[in-house]
């Protein structure tokens, strides 16, 4: 990343703030609400010098990529959106990326692959920068040079996504879980999942099942009203805690999270379960700590058993391989870079 | 004018199905998916070959090609395949091209590498053409309890990798637990009935001329065929499930491979109507 040109070139840029460089304090301050991103879309179509412009609005990041006949188009596009924001300038030019060239569509392919995101190659932001390219593209803000670079990034994205392993495996607790009731169920349409306390962990767990489209919900809290309240949230039913453990047969996936002093799911409960279950899998997500399941009912059969450190392990394994990849996918991103720099450079104004 | 050898296309099928043994081996190394598109045209031009050889060797023998373990195993190796091209095409397992193509390239080298196994090649052995599909269809039975033994081994693979917290590697290519149980399921079914109707048909000539049959082949085939159906039977009621029942296909399927040789042996020298038998039973292999 650079200092602002100082020069007259014309420049494909990249200007903004990430996660970054910027902290949540002040990215709160940078973000731009819908009303506010369609107002300034337009000040910006109507800025002199600006030819092409496309702006990238996450929760993680506020990026604007152009084309600029004059890098003074650029310092214009910088004050009016402090303005615009009431953001100090001399604070912007302290947390600010920036980059031209090469570099602009670098950075943006790493962007669109997830290299540059929080969780190390999550796949949303493809879904946002096309979402943002759509808007420009109805705006009529985009141009030769950035319809071709945009579109070039999408394949590019994919390819490093396809040709290195930087968005395998799961890399949060809750979609760890849901990894493995894939790998014993199949698929999640028909399992009843049983949800045994309903704490913020656990409702993360569910929610992160019912993404994946999980079947039947059931609640379980000590609170019958916390229960109600969960369920309703999930579209699930809820029934009483003490009639959990007699009515594990009927469950698939049991999310444990509750704050009991020692376990409450019993070798005995299990074994009597699997009675009525047999061929059927039983699998156990104990999030709580200390844990609900007893560490001797993973030793029957057909039964799964997890708990918040085997999660976290897999989590942490999985994150670590995925960074074991970002070189590997580093060296493509530059390649790729390149070689579209070198096809759009001839269209850029000026270069 | 030269031509190939049936022995010959069945070496070709064998490099075929060994390039999709390695194509699965060198992805699981490099931790990647392999294509399943590739694995499948391998094993299908494996399969097509295979079926050429046989189909030359069965003219040879003037009948379906399994009086010998060279054939037995060739046509056991040809019955898996077929069923994969069939199942995996139909459920899409991953990883059952691999461990396909892995006990297709074992079976089919092994009896070309052991010149024992087609030393004798023995012409016109069925009489009766009933008798001939009583034993191809209970040969074709045991390529399914095969396909059925690499499944459970894979069964047994995913239980391991779950319950021990191994999921990297081979272990994450795995069908789920629940598919691999409802495939393990239908294998069995179909293994069975295949099994059970060439008993029916064979029954059907052996009540004809009960000496016709050698006892010890007798019990050894009415052992595995009701070893099978107690397991089928425990499997439907639920009584034998999940790591069990795996290990039981995959015993079975041994004793089952083990058992195909003594059977073979056991089999009386047969002499074709219309032929003298010494010089039509049997032609040896250099």
């Amino acid at each position: 990343m650079s200092e602002l040109p100082q020069s007259s070139q014309a420049a494909l840029f990249l200007l903004g703030a990430s996660h970054h460089t910027a902290p949540l304090e002040l990215r709160e301050k940078l973000a731009l609400t819908p009303e506010k991103l369609a107002a300034f879309q337009a000040r910006l179509a109507a800025l002199d010098g600006l030819n092409e412009f496309t702006v990238l609005n996450t929760c993680n990041r506020v990026e604007f990529y152009g084309v600029a006949n004059h890098s003074t188009a650029i310092e214009r596009l910088q004050h009016e959106f402090c303005a615009f924001q009431d953001f100090p300038v001399e604070e912007f030019a302290r947390i600010r990326q920036h980059a031209t060239g090469a570099e602009a569509i670098r950075h943006l392919i790493e962007v669109s692959a997830g290299l540059q995101s929080q969780m190390l190659g999550e796949t949303e932001i493809l879904g946002q920068i096309k979402d943002a390219y759509a808007e420009s593209q109805s705006r009529r803000t985009v141009g030769p040079v950035l319809n071709r670079v945009f579109q070039k990034t999408f394949q590019h994205a994919k390819y490093i996504r396809s040709h290195t392993a930087i968005t395998e495996g799961q890399i949060s607790v809750a979609n760890v879980a849901v990894d493995l009731a894939l790998k014993i169920f199949g698929q999640l349409r028909d399992t009843r999942i049983l949800l045994l306390g309903a704490g913020d962990i656990g409702e993360k767990t569910a929610k992160a099942f019912q993404s994946r489209g999980a079947g039947s919900l059931t609640v379980a809290s000590r609170t019958m009203e916390r229960a109600m309240e969960f369920a309703k949230t999930f579209h699930g039913a809820a029934i009483p805690f003490e009639f959990a453990p007699q009515h594990l047969s009927d469950f698939d996936i049991v999310v444990c999270s509750t704050a009991a002093p020692e376990a409450i799911i019993t070798r005995a409960d299990v074994q009597a379960a699997m009675r009525k279950r047999r061929a059927q899998p039983l699998f156990f997500i104990d999030l709580a700590l200390p844990r609900d399941v007893a560490p001797d009912v993973a030793s029957l059969q057909n039964v799964f058993v997890y708990n918040l450190d085997d999660l976290a392990r897999i989590a942490a394994e999985n994150l670590a391989a995925r960074e074991a990849e970002v070189s590997k996918a580093r060296a493509i991103v530059r390649e790729k870079a390149e070689a579209l720099w070198k096809q759009v450079a001839p269209h850029v104004p000026g270069s | 004018m030269f031509t190939l050898t049936d022995r010959t296309w069945l070496w070709f099928a064998a490099v075929f199905y060994l390039a999709g043994f390695a194509l699965g081996t060198i992805s699981l190394l490099r931790q990647r998916r392999h294509s399943r598109a590739v694995m499948y045209f391998l094993v299908s031009v494996g399969f097509c070959l295979q079926t050429f050889g046989l189909y030359l060797r069965g003219l040879e023998v003037k009948g379906c090609p399994i009086g010998n373990t060279f054939e037995i195993f060739q046509f056991t190796a040809w019955s898996a395949t077929s069923l994969y091209l069939v199942v995996g095409a139909t459920f899409r397992l991953s990883l059952l091209g691999y461990f396909t193509s892995c006990l297709a390239t074992t079976l089919t080298l092994v009896s070309l590498s052991v010149p024992a196994f087609d030393a004798v090649r023995r012409v016109g052995i069925f009489p009766d053409p009933w008798i001939e599909f009583h034993a191809a269809l209970a040969i074709f039975s045991y390529g399914v309890f095969g396909l059925l033994a690499l499944t459970s081994i894979m069964y047994l693979l995913q239980v391991y990798s779950l319950q021990n917290h191994r999921l990297r590697g081979l272990f994450s290519f795995l069908p789920s637990i629940i598919d691999l149980d409802q495939i393990n399921l239908r294998l069995l079914k179909t293994g069975f009935y295949l099994m059970s109707a060439s008993l029916v048909v064979g029954s059907v000539y052996w009540l004809r001329d009960t000496s016709a049959v050698n006892a010890l082949k007798l019990s050894i085939t009415f052992a595995i065929w009701l070893a099978y159906t107690v397991t089928f039977a425990l499997r439907v009621f639920s009584m034998l499930v999940a790591k069990r029942l795996a290990w039981t296909c995959i015993i079975l399927f041994a004793v089952a491979l083990i058992s195909l040789r003594f059977v073979s042996s056991s089999r009386p020298a047969p002499t074709p109507p219309d032929q003298p038998a010494a010089s039509a039973t049997a032609s040896t292999y250099p």
